[in-house]
């Protein structure tokens, strides 16, 4: 039988660096930038936080719990803010094109990961035999001391890590800034029309590297979460995949709403592991064709969306493109 | 009049009118060099060693022996070969990322006819099928995002990146179905004792074919894309699709017709990887190449005859960087990470080439050194 009481927390647990990289990349399109270097950007996030507790795990001090948890999360926001920052420079300063750029970061940042993944070891001469960061991730996993007194309902709703809860918290936040301010107004705007958004007093340039840093940023933690949590601290190479172009794919499932991406990611997530529920016996190769659904799915609704042609559900209209004051 | 009140900004941004070729590829190879210099200080803060005996290592890692210097060209040839296939997408402004998968379907197909039809059909005969059925199929690929681009404008560059991982997952379906031994988890050296459907050995080296099918590719595309009447069109509907209805070209016919011929194109170079080097079939055969092709393409701006030069550049990077990775003991992917520099300072370059930048007070022309 279906087993939903467990499959519903791996889902969860699948799906929370999708829910995080899609809602930062929500944020980054709505800004009119298509930042294929996601990818990458969560790499590089997660291999951030994973030196930065490296070094305070194997610097023999004696654990602290507000260290272990600050020192890889702002190692990871730095990071990912760097190649945010990149991206911004060569996309809107130089105004360079963004699928190029994009796929370049992610060759460099997916390259960056595997080579510290790789090498930190031999870089440190320290004489661990694997990066394995149990110590830290037990702090990114502690959940509340009381969850596995309550049954299923526990099972369901409190057994994971704080991360978890601080991805919903800015989706949510995220849905809030696009849709009720007025500073998410004008992000819209520039997304939309940004040489009616330049007449109209908003400044492009600064709205565009805002949002995609700040967006860099959150995916940053996607990939954080996926090593600290999910991987319980370890590091290996690839292991983190192509969720990176799930979560851009999901930008498109969900219509550009961070909140729905919660939902979506979850889903996604589901799908992404369903190929171990899916009763097919011996069957292997099955299995394998199970795992296409996520990307299915997605191609479904990318035709679905074009076909309705409905206005709320457009991707912004300037996704993109780069703006230049001066060509009309 | 007060001209001291009004706010001059720093630097004023203007478009170029056209800059002639040796400076636009003076300023290219300008951002090269300060790339090396930086991958450079980035090596030796690495290693500790002296940049310039490394940069020897490189080139010793990548030109060193004859051998060595066969699998660079055989290299060179599939990323050109994929990379010229992609181009005619580009140039009708068509985001076709999905080379990956259009690659990995042709494999598919080629190894689906070495392994069920290897005693049926005589050999040339087979190879000949071999070839229909990888072209067919990286056509397909394409075809089907086309079609909804041409129809629907469904957005392609999503779409052709989900077709990468469907294309994966058909693989892996059919690796398990075709593994040998059995449990392997891999298919192995096809047809090893009959050497049916393997591609014959030309000339001294047994990569000479590839080396040589795409040398005449390159130049196929050249004349297709400058001479002929299909590749004005495809000018045209990049430039602008309206006007490309006004002059009565069927645009979505354009759209179908060059993406089928860009996956064809990538379906062949699945086709050379499977019958001509390496006889087998994996999830990762393809190597991101699909993906690269993209840089490639881009950076020689979509002309195949600097595409030569790119991608040779791009493949001695990778393999020069991964002799400094063995020498020093470090990870492989030390190869992406020079790529990626050396790729943000080419992307970036090309603004000084477009743009031109005016600083207050007095009028800057060249900046090539501010890249």
């Amino acid at each position: 039988m279906f087993d939903l009481v467990s499959f519903i927390p791996r889902a969860v647990a699948q799906g929370v660096p999708l829910m995080l990289g899609s809602t930062g990349e929500t944020l980054t399109q709505k800004s009119g930038n298509l930042n294929l270097g996601l990818p990458g950007v969560m790499y590089v996030g997660a291999i951030c936080g994973v030196i930065g507790s490296f070094m305070y795990e194997t610097s023999g001090a004696d654990m602290n719990a507000l260290l272990a948890v600050g020192i890889p999360v702002l190692c990871c926001l730095a990071g990912s803010l760097l190649m945010g920052l990149l991206y911004c420079f060569l996309t809107v300063t130089l105004r360079a094109n963004q699928n190029v750029t994009g796929l370049a970061m992610t060759t460099f940042g997916v390259g960056f990961g595997n080579f510290f993944g790789g090498s930190l070891i031999k870089l440190t001469d320290s004489e661990v035999p694997s990066i394995a960061l149990s110590a830290t991730s037990s702090y990114f996993k502690a959940t509340l001391p009381f969850a596995d007194d309550l049954g299923w309902f526990g099972e369901l709703f409190l057994s994971y890590g704080a991360l978890t809860y601080i991805a919903i918290i800015i989706a949510l936040v995220c849905s809030h800034f696009l849709k009720r301010t007025r500073p998410g107004l004008n992000l819209r705007a520039v997304g939309e029309d940004p040489a009616t958004a330049d007449a109209a007093g908003i400044d492009v340039t600064r709205y565009k590297y805002k949002a995609t840093c700040v967006g860099c940023m959150i995916a940053g933690l996607g990939g954080l979460y996926y090593v600290m949590d999910y991987a319980s601290g370890v590091w290996s190479n690839d292991a983190f995949g192509d969720r990176g172009w799930l979560a851009i794919a999901l930008v498109i499932f969900t219509m550009w709403r961070p909140a729905v991406s919660i939902f979506a990611s979850i889903l996604f997530g589901g799908l992404y592991i369903l190929y171990l529920y899916v009763p097919t016996g011996m069957n292997l190769a099955a299995k394998e064709l199970y795992k296409m659904l996520p990307y299915l799915v997605t191609i479904a609704v990318l035709i679905i969306v074009s076909l309705r042609k409905s206005r709320e559900n457009e991707p912004p209209r300037h996704l993109g493109l780069a703006y230049f004051r001066e060509e009309r | 009049m007060n001209n001291e009140k009004v706010r001059v900004p720093l630097v004023h941004i203007s478009r170029r009118a056209a800059l002639p070729w040796y400076k636009a590829w003076g300023i290219r190879a300008a951002a090269i060099v300060l790339a090396l210099v930086v991958c450079g200080v980035v090596t030796t803060l690495l290693t500790g060693e002296d940049p310039i005996a490394l940069y020897l290592s490189m080139i010793e890692g990548a030109f060193g022996t004859s051998r060595r210097v066969w699998v660079l060209m055989q290299n060179v040839a599939i990323l050109l070969c994929i990379s010229l296939a992609v181009t005619p997408a580009f140039k009708m402004r068509f985001w076709n990322i999905g080379g990956e998968g259009q690659v990995l379907v042709g494999c598919l197909a080629t190894a689906a006819c070495m392994i069920t039809l290897d005693e049926v059909l005589p050999n040339w005969l087979l190879i000949i099928t071999m070839l229909l059925a990888s072209l067919l199929a990286g056509g397909l690929w394409g075809l089907i995002p086309a079609f909804f681009k041409a129809r629907w404008n469904t957005n392609e560059t999503l779409f052709t990146l989900m077709m990468n991982y469907v294309a994966i997952q058909l693989v892996a379906f059919f690796i398990i179905i075709w593994e040998s031994p059995k449990g392997s988890g891999n298919v192995g050296i096809i047809n090893q004792q009959t050497q049916a459907g393997w591609l014959p050995q030309v000339g001294p080296n047994r990569y000479m074919l590839n080396i040589l099918i795409v040398a005449l590719l390159t130049v196929a595309m050249y004349v297709y894309l400058k001479y002929s009447k299909h590749g004005y069109e495809i000018a045209v509907v990049g430039e602008s699709e309206r006007t490309a209805r006004y002059v009565g070209i069927k645009v979505e016919r354009v759209i179908m017709r060059t993406v089928v011929i860009s996956g064809a194109l990538c379906g062949l170079a699945g086709f050379l990887l499977v019958a001509g080097t390496d006889h087998t079939i994996t999830t990762t055969l393809s190597d991101n190449r699909g993906f690269t092709a993209v840089m490639v393409s881009w950076l020689a701006k979509f002309s195949p005859v600097f595409m030569v030069l790119t991608s040779l550049l791009i493949v001695f990077l990778d393999r020069g960087a991964g002799e400094i990775a063995t020498d020093f003991g470090l990870n492989q992917a030390f190869g992406d990470i020079i790529t990626g520099i050396i790729l943000f300072f080419i992307i970036g370059c090309e603004f000084f080439i477009t743009y031109r930048l005016h600083f207050r007070g007095h009028r800057a022309k060249g900046a090539a050194e501010n890249v």
